[in-house]
């Protein structure tokens, strides 16, 4: 059987005609929504044990973005961040960054992840050519390693080689002062646990040639018992511990340290201890911790620095952790990028971005820069300091020399055959 | 593999003290959580899958407690009785509905209920991960016993779950209503026959396993930080220590948690990045040898 078409409009094609009328109507709105906002879109970890870095990432760019868009938006335009819950999963986080782009229309991305999460992302952003700004990943090789770069992506964090660098001076002359040959480390069990560790113990051994390690121990992430972690340590008798345990893994294990009494017997190096997550849920917070500093509003000791912790505690009642001022900072240097490339084309921005120095609340000097040659900050804000139990904390943080870490990681990434 | 290590550690009084006090410690914690879980499955026939959220409630409700009297006693029997009521009220409510049922049907129950409790702490504590912080009392330096470290805090926790086995095993081998629980677990159609009402038995049971993973929070909650989610680690070592002891045994659970703890506290020092692997290792040689458990009776 064959079927025959009647003459005239047929019924479909009547639809068709309504469909492309409408479209007609809605595209002038579209396009004029689309001039009047810009969407970012933010992948981060809402929930589970991380919840509360992410959270504070949150906090930091809509602190950011609402004083941007008081100021009248990115050239114009209203920024609309538009945020979404990854769990902590890279696969998750992967999904949820392409779906920003191609479903929300989001223009942009901030990188809201931890390691894990960020290199998913960064392959979303190398897939799509879209921009993209890693605001939490530390792991050196992101930005470090040239397999990794693309044109399009950034990382406005600080880096787990800078922190060895600077951690391993300031340990290394303690070790000295004090004779701490013998050493111990209690690190996580992953990529970022594993290579900052290895970092800083390379440049402890270079600074302090007498040094040795005699104990490692590489809990599992978010193990909820060290007791059989500080009974090797102690089992061990070094005379001073380094860790990069963070947050709640950091504080559970300074709750069960504390009870061996193990910080009257080692000199502990906590890289992660500075953070006001971990300084203020420590109920019992050891005197004399050394470590480095995460956020505190203290360090570095200027009005700005004090001023944006304090505007962040008044809006939020509660104060800001690493992960927020490399939040923040990042909106600082999408806003000056924008300005600069007198756009808000993401390619545009990318290049305006390349080698910019912006004022910074953060920044070692007042200012933080873009690294040109491989898309990472530099100049922000590093040290060291002992800890005290209650505020400031830290009170004296000895900070860290900026050329030092230029030559030191440069040789690192020769060495690494990165360049 | 340190080998060495452990070897030196074998040989020194010192270190033997250490590290066995340690494995005592991590075993009587997983002991009250998994004791819990094997009663219900016991008694009730239910994996218990949501058992974790227990201990977490536990820990949750001693933090709170502990932050509004600053008793250390209040804090404890706060999370004991709070994760009473509240396995009773589950029992109750939901789980009462899928005995009988299917297993995965019952597991899916109990794992949306890990996923709701979580979200129910989170509202109400927060996502952020919270310390509970040491009593006064037991902020003393520890105790050093043939040059061993023990601290004090550790043998209080050790106490209390040896306490808490004893009167968990003489009250199922010696009381009337142990004794109604036991026929309860063999034969519940019989004990209903005789008008023993055994909806409140497997209440009081649930009610009962609740409370032991809450007392194991409560007792954690001064040393371990506090985070919805939780509970899911020491569900997983719980259920290693349920099945190396046998499913539904309290003997093979107290052994159990006794060899999982003495595991990982001397495997830390002879294998150190194998820790893990070994806890589970050791599970899958008892359940090829022996695929009940140690304690663990065959089915018919």
């Amino acid at each position: 059987m064959t079927r025959t078409r009647k003459p005239g409009i047929s019924r479909r094609s009547t639809l068709a005609l309504m469909g492309a009328g409408a479209v007609s109507f809605a595209a002038p709105w579209a396009a004029r929504a689309q001039a009047k906002t810009i969407k970012i879109g933010m992948p981060t970890i809402l929930s589970g044990r991380v919840a509360q870095l992410g959270t504070s990432s949150r906090n930091a760019v809509m602190l950011e973005v609402e004083k941007v868009n008081a100021a009248g938006g990115l050239a114009g335009r209203q920024i609309e961040m538009v945020i979404r819950d990854s769990k902590g999963q890279p696969q998750e986080a992967a999904r949820i960054a392409r779906e920003l782009v191609n479903t929300d229309g989001c223009e942009m991305l901030l990188d809201g992840e931890a390691s894990s999460g960020s290199f998913a992302v960064h392959e979303v952003a190398r897939d799509l050519g879209v921009l993209c700004i890693h605001t939490c990943s530390e792991a050196s090789s992101l930005t470090a390693d040239p397999k990794q770069h693309i044109p399009n992506a950034f990382r406005c964090v600080r880096q787990g080689i800078h922190d060895s660098i600077v951690g391993a001076g300031y340990a290394a002359g303690i070790a000295k002062a004090k004779g701490l040959k013998k050493w111990a480390t209690c690190s996580p069990d992953y990529a970022y646990g594993r290579d900052t560790t290895g970092e800083f113990v390379l440049y402890l051994k270079k600074f302090a040639p007498d040094v040795e390690i005699i104990s490692e121990s590489w809990p599992k992430l978010f193990q909820p018992d060290y007791t059989e972690v500080v009974t090797k340590i102690l089992q061990a008798k070094p005379q001073a511990l380094y860790s990069c345990l963070w947050g709640g893994d950091l504080t559970s294990y300074i709750d069960q340290a504390n009870i061996y009494a193990m910080f009257n017997q080692m000199e502990v190096f906590a890289v992660n201890m500075a953070d006001y997550t971990a300084l203020t849920v420590v109920k019992n917070l050891p005197k004399g911790i050394h470590s480095g500093d995460r956020y505190i509003k203290t360090f570095p000791p200027t009005p700005e620095n004090a001023a944006w912790g304090d505007a962040y505690k008044a809006k939020y009642n509660e104060y800001p952790t690493n992960w927020s001022w490399q939040n923040a900072t990042a909106v600082m240097f999408l806003t000056e990028a924008v300005k600069k490339a007198n756009s808000t084309d993401g390619k545009k921005v990318a290049e305006a971005l390349t080698g910019l120095t912006i004022k910074c609340p953060f920044g070692a000097d007042g200012t933080v820069t873009m690294r040109a040659d491989d898309h990472t900050l530099v100049g922000y804000a590093i040290g060291w300091g002992t800890t005290i139990p209650q505020e400031p904390y830290v009170p004296d943080v000895k900070a860290g020399d900026w050329k030092t870490i230029f030559e030191l990681e440069a040789e690192w990434k020769k060495s690494k055959g990165y360049t | 593999m340190d080998l060495d290590a452990l070897a030196s550690c074998l040989s020194s009084p010192a270190c033997l003290v250490t590290q066995t006090t340690s494995g005592l410690i991590i075993g009587m914690l997983l002991f009250l959580v998994a004791v819990g879980l094997t009663l219900i499955f016991g008694v009730l026939k239910v994996v218990n899958f949501s058992h974790g959220a227990f201990y977490m409630f536990g820990a949750y409700f001693a933090m709170t407690a502990y932050q509004l009297t600053g008793s250390f006693a209040l804090a404890i029997l706060s999370g004991a009785v709070g994760t009473a009521l509240l396995g009773l009220i589950f029992e109750r409510a939901f789980m009462s509905r899928v005995y009988g049922r299917d297993v995965l049907m019952q597991l899916l129950v109990c794992y949306a209920f890990v996923l709701i409790f979580d979200d129910v702490v989170r509202m109400i504590w927060g996502p952020e991960f919270r310390s509970m912080g040491m009593p006064a009392a037991f902020q003393v330096p520890p105790l050093f016993i043939a040059g061993g470290v023990v601290p004090p805090y550790y043998l209080l926790l050790i106490g209390v779950a040896l306490v808490a086995a004893a009167v968990l095993g003489l009250g199922l081998a010696r009381s009337r209503i142990g004794k109604v629980i036991r026929a309860a677990a063999h034969n519940p159609g019989m004990v209903s026959a005789l008008g023993i009402n055994t909806g409140l038995i497997y209440g009081g049971v649930f009610a009962l396993g609740g409370m032991l993973a809450g007392l194991a929070g409560a007792l954690a909650a001064p040393v371990r930080s506090l985070t919805p989610g939780m509970g899911f680690s020491v569900l997983i070592e719980s259920f290693i220590v349920t099945v190396i002891g046998g499913m539904g045994s309290i003997l093979g659970a107290l052994i159990g948690a006794l060899l999982i703890g003495l595991i990982r506290s001397f495997g830390s020092l002879g294998f150190p990045l194998f820790t893990e692997g070994l806890m589970y290792l050791f599970m899958v040689i008892v359940l090829v040898s022996r695929p009940t458990g140690l304690f663990g009776k065959e089915v018919a």
